[in-house]
């Protein structure tokens, strides 16, 4: 259904290598990123260190370096990668005809708690 | 060089020695009276014939010969002194033409007859010719010696194809050389897979691919009907199915047949080789063979690895302490720049095989490895081939990889469960008797000798034992060995710039600019990148480095910056950024500081506060509010302090002649001019310049990465301070007397920081690294050094000096400050009955 899928824009909003964000009112930030091979990928946009903001680190291959305390993230799954543990939040992604779409109940979720 | 025809190297006559004679001047038959001499110097008097007119040489490394990258002089094993030392015999350019088992001697080409208690027979192998029509012609060459390779190269001179027949080990490394040389390669080859004697058809096809993005043609399924010719030399190839192709040059690498003639013609009992038993004898009790020429329980070997182990026990035999040898698992690297392909045991799969297969698309790797009974029988990698000696070795030890099957094909770094990728802890766990380097067959257990023996270094351990000596894949497992043996105690080789390379700081900087790369993913394809895109520690380095190489010409880019470098602010732990007008030299106006105020108030900056360096910041700015907050500073005629940044922080000064009753100099107009000139420009790190009025030193200059003392008579330069967690005060270099000496060496010294030392690298670290007589030599021993620095300095602030805020506020990069948009969850109202 197309309800369910959130339509943030065209894929070239976001630069190969970069990651911009999504506030959500009354829920916490988005990130949204686009790896140097042009894959994408959402997670909440909280190290789950110190809360740092994902989207200002550095992407290399499909991982993020946080940059507050140099935690690397997998953006596949939002897992911190060894030897740290800990996980951010992913938020279903899509690419349709161009465009990215997110998944509305999972970003929608955040503002629930 | 080659030694001239008919070379005799003889030595001392020993009369009461057995007589030992070696037919065959190569690797198997000089490595096997290598390990005799070892063993027993004294026991024989050896001769050894050779057929080619020269030396001992490393065939194996023919290849990297006919690509240009190493000279014949290089892959020689022994040379003539080593026959000399040794009371070696060589007669070499003419070669036995029979042996007489009654009278138990050699006849050579010249009429030459030559006695023997023992002999070995070491003759190799010879190339295949295919019999086709035209096989025959001028210019149709195999791949076997020196002379093979003059013949190509002459062929690369004055021609522009080649075909190679034979797609196997031998025939890529042909084609390869050739390729390089400058000609237009065609491979025929007769199987639907490339090196299908070693790769299975994935790796095969991921190979092929890859070689003919390099520009190679390659044929597979081909069958060769004929070498067309022209006036006697080779013209094309064409084949079964009707296709021709060009030829100046025709390789052919189809593969290579024991030469067993010689023993043939003797009696010996021969198959497809010269048949030996497990002590390398042949059917006649004083004969033994080793090397390419014998068959050894049913196997002829071509590769390397197992000519080094039946000649340790050849020379076991020969010397009264026979050890018996089993045979070998043989296992293949092949390395055509680049390409990185290893091959090992039997890969061929079928019923009670499994299979374990890991692909990774995007990075061009694929592994195999074929399980069989809980035992590893084959691998074949390609792409990867990091965990190749260790799959070897569990094949060679015919270990139970039960409990370790699930992550077996991740590597030895998963499997082991330890720790991620510590590429030490792998070469820890091989065996003794693992081999290390294929190319001169050292196992593990002579290379950690070699290092307790007194080797160092890297260079040393390849002196040595000729560990990673020649085509340098095992380079890696080497420096392993020594960080384990020695640790902290390891000499020379300065740390590598990250995991993702073998290259050192230093190295990459020097290929960046030799080789002229000026963009990241340029630099990783050139030098062999690991990982596909770098990590966060290579990337802003690269970043860097390019950058200084090649200012204005380099592709910068903003993603592999760090983040406050692409903010041009400080982040902070709350996600927010701080903001650092500058102030030069520390002073400031009732215009700045009235604009500073309002900004602090119209953001509703929770704090503003007064910095080390003798500025102002206000912190509690969001991203998206930094644009328009450098718009109302840059109204004031402000701009950035990069406080953020490995770059020029501040000129910290002291009020001097202006205003001090104690002032020598004018310090703080100094200090503006040095901060004018030096502002905008990136370096390996943060970078602190003070300039104190006087010694009293109120600016603190002798904590500077560059400090300035003035005196009555002038000013005292000083260098490589740090304040911070560990204080090192400066180190004094010179002392000038005029304010224009001051800029010049500061802006020389700062050039050569920028363009010696390694990214992350304070000037403290750097000098403590390199030495301050190093960097007084740099700057003082030629008297124009210091000018062409400051030159080159300043042509790169040409560049450099942009004020990154003015860029912003007018709307440069506004997607790195604006959210792609806001989501407001519908919240249903109410609705009161």
């Amino acid at each position: 259904m197309i309800g369910d899928w959130l339509d943030i824009g065209p894929v070239d909003q976001i630069a190969s290598g970069n990651a911009r964000t999504l506030p959500v009112q009354g829920g916490e930030e988005i990130a949204v990123f686009r790896t140097l091979d042009n894959h994408f990928f959402a997670l909440v946009n909280r190290c789950p260190h110190k809360g740092g903001p994902l989207s200002e680190g550095i992407v290399h291959g499909r991982a993020v370096t946080c940059p507050l305390h140099n935690w690397n993230i997998s953006l596949e799954t939002g897992r911190a990668l060894n030897p740290d543990k800990g996980c951010a939040r992913t938020i279903p992604l899509k690419v349709d005809a161009g465009r990215i779409y997110l998944l509305r109940e999972a970003v929608v979720r955040t503002s629930a708690a | 060089m080659n030694v001239p025809m008919n070379l005799r190297v003889t030595a001392t006559d020993r009369p009461l020695a057995e007589r030992l004679v070696v037919i065959g001047n190569g690797m198997a038959g000089c490595r096997a009276v290598e390990e005799i001499l070892l063993r027993d110097p004294d026991r024989y008097a050896v001769t050894i014939f050779g057929a080619e007119p020269r030396v001992n040489y490393n065939r194996i490394m023919l290849s990297p010969v006919l690509a240009g990258e190493k000279t014949f002089d290089e892959i020689i094993i022994n040379g003539p002194d080593w026959y000399a030392d040794n009371g070696i015999t060589l007669i070499s350019g003419d070669p036995v033409v029979a042996i007489d088992r009654t009278t138990r001697t050699v006849v050579a080409k010249s009429g030459r007859v030559e006695p023997y208690d023992r002999l070995i027979i070491a003759t190799g192998s010879d190339p295949f010719i295919i019999p086709v029509p035209g096989n025959d012609l001028a210019g149709v060459v195999t791949f076997r010696n020196l002379d093979d390779v003059e013949t190509m190269l002459a062929a690369a001179e004055r021609g522009v194809s080649a075909v190679v027949i034979g797609g196997g080990l031998l025939g890529l490394e042909a084609a390869h050389g050739l390729a390089l040389r400058g000609m237009g390669v065609t491979v025929v080859h007769l199987m639907p897979t490339l090196m299908e004697r070693q790769l299975d058809e994935a790796a095969g096809y991921l190979l092929k691919t890859e070689l003919e993005r390099r520009g190679q043609t390659i044929v597979t399924g081909g069958d060769t009907a004929e070498i067309l010719g022209r006036d006697g030399h080779v013209a094309g190839v064409r084949l079964k199915d009707g296709r021709e192709f060009p030829a100046d040059i025709v390789v052919m690498a189809v593969g290579i047949r024991p030469a067993t003639s010689l023993a043939k013609a003797a009696g010996l009992e021969v198959e497809r080789g010269i048949l030996v038993d497990d002590h390398m004898v042949t059917s006649d009790p004083a004969i033994m063979a080793v090397g390419e020429c014998v068959q050894h329980r049913g196997q002829c070997y071509g590769l390397v690895a197992p000519l080094w182990e039946m000649c340790r026990a050849l020379a076991d035999a020969a010397t009264g302490r026979p050890s018996g040898y089993e045979g070998s698992v043989t296992a293949t690297r092949l390395k055509v720049s680049g390409i990185d392909v290893f091959s090992a045991g039997d890969f061929s799969g079928g019923d009670g095989a499994e299979d374990i297969v890991m692909r990774d698309a995007a990075r061009g790797v694929y592994k195999r490895v074929v399980v069989r009974n809980s035992r590893v029988v084959g691998a074949v990698l390609y792409g990867d081939t990091a965990d190749g000696s260790w799959y070897f070795d569990l094949m060679r030890r015919g270990e139970d990889i039960s409990s370790i099957r699930e992550a077996l094909i991740f590597g030895q770094a998963f499997a082991s469960g330890g720790a991620l990728a510590d590429p030490n802890a792998a070469v820890a766990a091989l065996s003794d008797d693992a081999e290390i380097c294929g190319c001169n067959g050292v196992p593990k257990e002579a290379v950690v000798a070699c290092i307790k023996g007194g080797a160092r270094s890297l260079d040393a351990v390849r002196v040595r034992c000729k560990a990673s000596a020649s085509c340098g894949s095992c380079t890696g497992l080497v420096e392993s060995l020594l960080v384990l043996t020695l640790g902290e105690a390891v000499e020379g080789g300065p740390k590598t710039l990250c995991k993702c390379t073998r290259f050192t700081h230093d190295d990459v900087r020097r290929l960046i600019l030799e080789r002229e790369l000026k963009a990241i993913p340029q630099v990783m394809q050139e030098l062999h990148w690991s990982t596909p895109h770098g990590c966060a520690s290579c990337r802003p380095a690269l970043n860097y480095y390019l950058l200084c190489a090649w200012p204005g010409e380099y592709v910068d880019e903003q993603h592999s910056r760090f983040v406050n470098e692409r903010m041009h602010a400080n982040i902070q732990k709350d996600g927010t950024y701080s903001v650092v007008p500058r102030m030069w030299g520390g002073i400031t106006s009732p215009r700045e500081l009235r604009a500073i105020a309002d900004v602090v108030e119209k953001y509703s900056a929770p704090m503003v506060k007064i910095t080390g360096g003798q500025r102002i910041d206000i912190f509690g700015i969001r991203k998206e509010d930094l644009p328009a907050v450098w718009a109302d500073l840059k109204a004031a005629g402000m701009v950035s302090g990069h406080a953020y940044g490995k770059a020029l922080r501040t000129v910290k000064t002291c009020v001097g002649s202006e205003w001090c009753r104690f002032g020598t100099q004018d310090s703080t107009g100094l200090g503006v001019r040095i901060e004018r000139m030096t502002w905008g420009s990136w370096m390996p790190h943060k970078f602190k310049i003070a300039v104190s009025g006087c010694p009293r030193n109120c600016a603190e200059a002798t904590i500077k990465d560059f400090g300035v003392v003035c005196v009555d008579s002038g000013y005292e330069l000083h260098v490589a301070g740090n304040g911070g967690m560990k204080v090192r005060a400066t180190d004094l270099l010179c002392k000038v007397a005029t304010e224009q000496e001051v800029l010049e060496i500061c802006a020389a010294f700062i050039q050569l920081y920028r363009e010696q030392a390694h990214y992350l690298e304070r000037t403290a670290h750097w000098i403590e690294r390199v030495g301050l007589e190093h960097v007084r030599s740099a700057l003082f021993d030629d008297p124009r050094a210091i000018g062409r620095l400051a030159a080159r300095f300043r042509h790169s602030q040409t560049f450099m000096q942009e004020d990154p805020w003015a860029k912003r506020a007018a709307g440069e990069d506004a997607r790195l400050h604006q959210h792609l948009a806001q989501v407001r969850p519908y919240q249903p109202m109410e609705i009161k009955q």
